[in-house]
C-alpha cells in the first residue's frame, strides 16, 4: 500500500495571547512554540498503522519552513519512510485550496492507494485543504475520519457527525481521507526510531521543483482576499473572583454553597 | 442578478437546524445583491420538511428521488454543479457541518468558486461579498473577500445565528433530478449511534467539565474528588477524551452531547465553540483557567483566571469546611 500523509506545523496558541503584527496583516508569531498539528498527528499513526499491517511505504509531505523539519523527522521516526518537504513564497497560503493544489502537485504524478490529511488545522481552522486535495487529484475522498477499514481494493471510512452518530461510507481506492483526532493512540517515537530518521530522505522543493506553475496558486489565482484581522472582544458578563488561589477557592466555595447551587 | 441557494441539511428523517439558521443571513445579502432567496432541498420523500423551509417564506426547490435517501458528497456535488449552471446563483450557502465540510471545498474547485469555509458573518459592500471568520480558535477574527465572479460559496457555522421565526408560506417547486443514474465510487453503508456509557450526561443536574489544561491522567483525581464531594458527573472536552482521559460518551459539544446541568464547572477548556455549542443551556456556569483570553470566557458567570492545580483543591477543602 503506497501512502502519502500530509502534515502541518502548526502554533500552540492555547494558552497564548495573540496579538496582530504592526502592519495588522498577520499575527506576531515570534513567541508561539510550535509542533504538528493535533489532527495530522493521529493521521501520520493511522498511516503507520496501515504500513504495518499491509506493507507498503508512507511518504510525508509538508508545506512549512525549514524550521518544520524537527517535526517532519519525528514523523519519519514513528515509521513514515520519506518525506517532501515544500517551501516558496509564492505560494498565496492563505488560501487552502491554493495550498491544496500546490499539495496535488508533489503527490499527482506517483502512484498512490490512499492520501492522509488531518481533517482541520488548529490554527486556521478551515477544514478545507484534504477534500480540495481529493477532487483536485480527483479521487473520492471521506471527511471527518474515525475509523478506517481496508478491503479488496475498497475502504470502509466511518465518517463522525454530530452529536456522535457515525455514518459508515465504502470507497474505492485510490482516496483520500481526512482523519479526525481520537482515532488512534498516536505513538511515541522510540530511540532508535529517532536514529533511523536522520538517515531517511527528505526532500526540500520549490514550485519549480514540483513543476507547478506560480499561476495557479499565487496571490492572483485566489479567488479570496484577505481584507482585515481584528482582536476580537471577548464580551463576558462574568463576575471575576479575585485573589491567590486559596482566596478565589474561598469565596467560589461560599458563592456555590450559600446560592444553593450545591 | 444576485440570487441566493442556500442548500437545505437533513439526517435520518429530520431537518437540520442549521438548514434554518442560515435564512437568518440569506435575505439580507440578498437583498443587497439585488436577488432572491432559494433553499434547494435533496432527499426522498422529503414534502412535510419542504413545507416546514417555506413557511419561513423562501421559495423551495425540491428534488425528491431514491438517489438522495441519505447524503453522498458525490451525489450532492453532481446536482448542485448542475444547478449552478443552471440557474447562476449569486451566492450558495451551505453549511459548516460534517455534511458541508466533506462537500464544500470539492465544488469550490470543480467550479472554481470563490470560497470562505466556517463563517460566522456576512455582508455585502458596494457589491462585494465579504465573510467574517475566526482564526487561532477564535482569538482574532479575520474579513475575506470574495473576488467578483459568477457565484460564490460560503459555509456557515452551526448555532452561530439564531433561527428566524416562521413568518409566512413561501413556494415549493419540484424539479427532476440533473442525476439520473446511482454513482459507485461512494456508498452510504450505514448509520451508526453513538455508544452509551454508564452516566447519561444529558440529564446531569451538576457537571465538572475537564480540558487538556488538566495536563496529565494523574490529575484526574482532582476533578473526581470535587465531583464526588459536590454530587456531579464528569465531562470533558474532546482533548480530554481524546487523551483517554473519559470516555468518548462523557464529550460535551457538537460531535458529542449537548448538556443542560444547573451548574457546569469547567476547568482547563478554552471554550472552542465546537465545545460550547454543547454547553449553551447549562443555567450556571464556572470557568477556571489560567488565560485571560480565553473564550470559555464570555459563557461564564463566575471567572477565574489562575492555575486549576491550586484552585480546585483548595475549593475541595473549602466545600468540605462549609459544607460540614
Ligand atoms: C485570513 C487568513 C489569513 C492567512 N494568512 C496566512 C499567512 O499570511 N501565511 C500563512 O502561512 N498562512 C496563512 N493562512 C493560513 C492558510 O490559509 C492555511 O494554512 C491554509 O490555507 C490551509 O488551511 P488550514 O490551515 O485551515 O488547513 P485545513 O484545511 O484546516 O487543514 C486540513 C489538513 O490539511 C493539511 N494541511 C494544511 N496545511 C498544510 C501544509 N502547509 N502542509 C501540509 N499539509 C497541510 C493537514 O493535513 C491539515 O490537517 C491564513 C488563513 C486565513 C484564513
Ligand atoms: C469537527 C470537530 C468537532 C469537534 N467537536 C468537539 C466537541 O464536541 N467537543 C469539544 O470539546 N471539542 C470538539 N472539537 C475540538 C475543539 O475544536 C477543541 O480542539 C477542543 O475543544 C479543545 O479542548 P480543550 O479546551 O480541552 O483544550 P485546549 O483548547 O488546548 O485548551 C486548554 C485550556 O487549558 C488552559 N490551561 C492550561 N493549563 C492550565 C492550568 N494549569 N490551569 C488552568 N487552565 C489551564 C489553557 O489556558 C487552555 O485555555 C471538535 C473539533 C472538530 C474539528
Amino acid at each position: 500500500m503506497k501512502m502519502f500523509t500530509c502534515i502541518k506545523y502548526v502554533p500552540d496558541t492555547s494558552e497564548a495571547e495573540v496579538k496582530l503584527n504592526a502592519e495588522g496583516t498577520g499575527v506576531d508569531s515570534s513567541r508561539f512554540s510550535y509542533d504538528i498539528n493535533d489532527a495530522d498527528n493521529y493521521a501520520v499513526e493511522e498511516s503507520v498503522l496501515l504500513k504495518e499491517k499491509y506493507e507498503g511505504d508512507v511518504t510525508v509531505v509538508s508545506i512549512g519552513p525549514k524550521s518544520s523539519d524537527v517535526m517532519i523527522r519525528m514523523a519519519m521516526a514513528k515509521g513514515c519512510d520519506r518525506a517532501i518537504r515544500i517551501e516558496d513564497e509564492r505560494i498565496a497560503d492563505h488560501d487552502p485550496l491554493m495550498v491544496a493544489r500546490v499539495l496535488a502537485g508533489a503527490i499527482k504524478d506517483q502512484e498512490f492507494d490512499l492520501v492522509f490529511t488531518g481533517c482541520m488545522a488548529e490554527d486556521y481552522g478551515q477544514a478545507v485543504t484534504g477534500v480540495a486535495l481529493a477532487e483536485i487529484l480527483g479521487v473520492p475522498h471521506a471527511a471527518y475520519v474515525k475509523k478506517v477499514e481496508v478491503e479488496d481494493g475498497k475502504v470502509k471510512a466511518h465518517r463522525e457527525l454530530e452529536g456522535g452518530l457515525r455514518e459508515v461510507v465504502e470507497i474505492s481506492l485510490p482516496a483520500v481521507l481526512t482523519i479526525q483526532t481520537g482515532i488512534n493512540e498516536p505513538r511515541y517515537a522510540p530511540i532508535r526510531g529517532i536514529r533511523q530518521a536522520q538517515k531517511k530522505e527528505l526532500k526540500v522543493m520549490n514550485l519549480d521543483d514540483l513543476g507547478v506553475p506560480v499561476e495557479e496558486v499565487g496571490a492572483d489565482a485566489s479567488l479570496v482576499v484577505l481584507e482585515k484581522l481584528y482582536i476580537p472582544v471577548v464580551e463576558s458578563k462574568a463576575e471575576i473572583i479575585e485573589g491567590d488561589p486559596d482566596e478565589k477557592a474561598e469565596k467560589l466555595a461560599s458563592i456555590l454553597v450559600k446560592g444553593g447551587l450545591v | 442578478m444576485g440570487n441566493v441557494l442556500v442548500l437545505a441539511e437533513h439526517r435520518q428523517g429530520e431537518l437540520r437546524d442549521i438548514s434554518i439558521e442560515m435564512l437568518a443571513l440569506a435575505p439580507s445579502v440578498a437583498e443587497a445583491l439585488g436577488g432572491e432567496v432559494t433553499v434547494l432541498l435533496l432527499g426522498s420523500g422529503v414534502d412535510e420538511m419542504a413545507g416546514k423551509i417555506a413557511g419561513h417564506g423562501v421559495k423551495v426547490l425540491v428534488v425528491d428521488d431514491p438517489l438522495f435517501a441519505d447524503y453522498n458528497s458525490d451525489k450532492y456535488q453532481k446536482v448542485l454543479s448542475a444547478l449552478i449552471d443552471e440557474y447562476k446563483p449569486r451566492l450558495v450557502m451551505l453549511g459548516q457541518t460534517a455534511q458541508g465540510a466533506d462537500l464544500a471545498p470539492a465544488l469550490a474547485v470543480e467550479k472554481k468558486l470563490p470560497f470562505v469555509p466556517d463563517i460566522i458573518g456576512l455582508e455585502v459592500e458596494e457589491g462585494v461579498i465579504k465573510a467574517t471568520r475566526q482564526l487561532y480558535s477564535g482569538k482574532v477574527n479575520a474579513v475575506v473577500a470574495l473576488k467578483e465572479a459568477d457565484t460564490g460559496l460560503v459555509a456557515v457555522r452551526e448555532a452561530a445565528f439564531e433561527a428566524p421565526d416562521p413568518v409566512d408560506a413561501g413556494a415549493v417547486e419540484k424539479i427532476d433530478s440533473p442525476l439520473k443514474e446511482d454513482l459507485d465510487y461512494r456508498k452510504f453503508v450505514e448509520y451508526i449511534e453513538a455508544e452509551i456509557g454508564d452516566v447519561d450526561i444529558t440529564q446531569s443536574e451538576i457537571l465538572v467539565g475537564v480540558g487538556r489544561g488538566l495536563k496529565e491522567d494523574k490529575n484526574l483525581p482532582i476533578a473526581e474528588e470535587l465531583a464526588e464531594l459536590i454530587k456531579a458527573d464528569l465531562c470533558g472536552s474532546r482533548a480530554a477524551c481524546d487523551a483517554g482521559w473519559l470516555s468518548d460518551d462523557r464529550q460535551v459539544g457538537t460531535s458529542g452531547k449537548t448538556v443542560q446541568p444547573n451548574l457546569y464547572i469547567c476547568m482547563g477548556i478554552s471554550g472552542a465553540f465546537q465545545h460550547v455549542a454543547g454547553m449553551k443551556g447549562a443555567k450556571t456556569v464556572v470557568a477556571i483557567n489560567k488565560d485571560p483570553n480565553a473564550p470559555i470566557f464570555a459563557e461564564a458567570d463566575y471567572a477565574i483566571v489562575d492555575d486549576l492545580l491550586k484552585v480546585v483543591p483548595s475549593l475541595i477543602e473549602k466545600l468540605k469546611e462549609l459544607k460540614g
